[in-house]
């Protein structure tokens, strides 16, 4: 247990060093299809947060009593449990992003980054641990799904959060709000995120091994 | 003295490996959310019913006056009042019940009916609302509020190009499904590669405009019933 990595890090690493979209390359359902405006992926990183915490914290404060071959029943039933809150309040306070959001809020059930979380982090750790990792992870899935978002938001609508950025002359790339559009902002993306990754594992000194 | 050893060891053995001892976290955890959703829904489920029944409550101008003059109706200020309540129609014993928004002008003429209505699809039920003239005699519009049709192909009857034919017809002769162009006046195309959501659809207003005819027509003309 001592080379657990402490909640400060584990708070680090789901922002940057393993962001759960851009690293792990997790839960890539939703981020596609929810990434076509600011503000259904924002309500979507607001959902993820919300069961992201709710599971990690749950499971961490039962992870002496799993039994190890029924700990993904368990995994599942919390988190399947606070995504239905999460779905049954988006649907009384926030109708018209639920309609929009459809059935992606109530798959986050299936989402692995979660299930993943549950499994690396929360049933090891403390509580404090698990929260942190549960916020870092999920700030770094609201940043990426942010980036992705923009991208396609501003380049399909020249909006971004429903005001307008672009020039009324700008041509509304139709495709980057479509499925296509996407891919191909997720590929573009991921792939300078790793051009950038690369880089600096070349020119850096090579003091951090590789996990 | 060992037996009874053994034989009290034996037992912890099964309580161990028995499908309660495994399971007890499970079943507490699951009594326990279940619990608390059963609250969440306690609060939240008149909300979120209120926020449907409104959605539906909103199209009612457009359904029967279509999407433009019910804009410019309710700009004048000539919108109209919605009165939604339940109607029990009894079939062979089967109740069915049907929510309906019964429209009338400021002035107290009648507008018109909308209901929601719903059956099976190709995939899962399909929610549409159903605009009829005060007579019954035909339809004003259609919207489809839910569907899980099979996207690129089922999924667009959702499209005004294809709900825009029922605009207008007449409901007595049922509506019937073609393949092959629409020529008579009670046929509807259906949507290439689409056939059973398009008749799925076709069958819901059938269905539910004969189930409404025998118990609408039989309430005094609107507006004076209440």
């Amino acid at each position: 247990m001592a080379d657990q990595p402490t909640a400060f890090e584990r708070f680090i690493q789901g922002i940057l060093p393993e962001n759960p979209v851009y690293r792990q390359v997790l839960g890539m359902c939703p981020v596609l299809a929810i990434s076509n405006s600011m503000k259904s992926a924002m309500t979507m990183a607001g959902a993820v947060l919300f069961v992201l915490l709710g599971a990690n914290v749950v499971t961490s404060l039962i992870r002496n009593l799993l039994k190890p071959h029924l700990r993904i029943v368990v995994f599942t039933l919390t988190i399947a449990a606070f995504v239905t809150i999460a779905d049954r309040f988006l649907a009384a306070y926030m109708y018209q992003m639920s309609k929009a959001l459809g059935p992606y809020i109530p798959l986050i059930i299936v989402n692995c980054i979660i299930i993943c979380r549950c499994e690396v982090c929360a049933s090891k750790q403390s509580v404090y641990v698990a929260a942190a990792d549960a916020v870092g992870q999920s700030i770094g899935y609201a940043l990426a799904l942010a980036s992705i978002a923009s991208v396609r938001e501003i380049l399909g609508t020249g909006m971004f959060f429903g005001t307008r950025v672009l020039p009324t002359a700008w041509p509304n790339l139709a495709v980057m709000i479509l499925p296509p559009g996407a891919f191909i902002a997720l590929g573009l993306l991921l792939a300078s995120a790793n051009w950038i990754q690369n880089r600096k594992a070349k020119s850096g000194p090579k003091a951090k091994p590789a996990h | 003295m060992t037996q009874t050893q053994n034989g009290k060891a034996e037992k912890a053995r099964r309580f161990q490996n028995s499908h309660l001892a495994q399971a007890w976290l499970c079943i507490v955890l699951a009594l326990f959310f279940g619990g608390a959703l059963a609250a969440v829904e306690a609060n939240l489920g008149p909300i979120i019913a209120a926020n449907k029944l409104n959605e539906s409550k909103a199209r009612v101008p457009e359904l029967l006056l279509g999407a433009e003059s019910g804009a410019q109706k309710a700009d004048q200020g000539q919108a109209m009042t919605v009165t939604p309540r339940t109607v029990e129609i009894d079939k062979k014993g089967i109740k069915k019940f049907y929510t309906v928004f019964e429209a009338s002008y400021a002035d107290g003429r009648p507008a018109g009916w909308v209901t929601k209505v719903g059956g099976q699809g190709y995939a899962d039920r399909i929610e549409l609302l159903l605009g009829l003239t005060p007579d019954l005699e035909r339809i004003t519009g259609l919207f489809i509020l839910d569907q899980k049709e099979t996207p690129g192909l089922g999924n667009k009857i959702v499209e005004p190009k294809w709900r825009d034919q029922f605009k207008q017809k007449a409901t007595h002769p049922g509506l019937k499904v073609v393949k092959t162009g629409a020529q008579n006046s009670n046929e509807i195309d259906a949507v290439t590669g689409a056939t059973i959501s398009s008749r799925s659809v076709v069958n819901i207003v059938n269905e539910s405009v004969a189930d409404l005819k025998k118990k609408l027509s039989t309430v005094p003309e609107s507006g004076k019933d209440k």
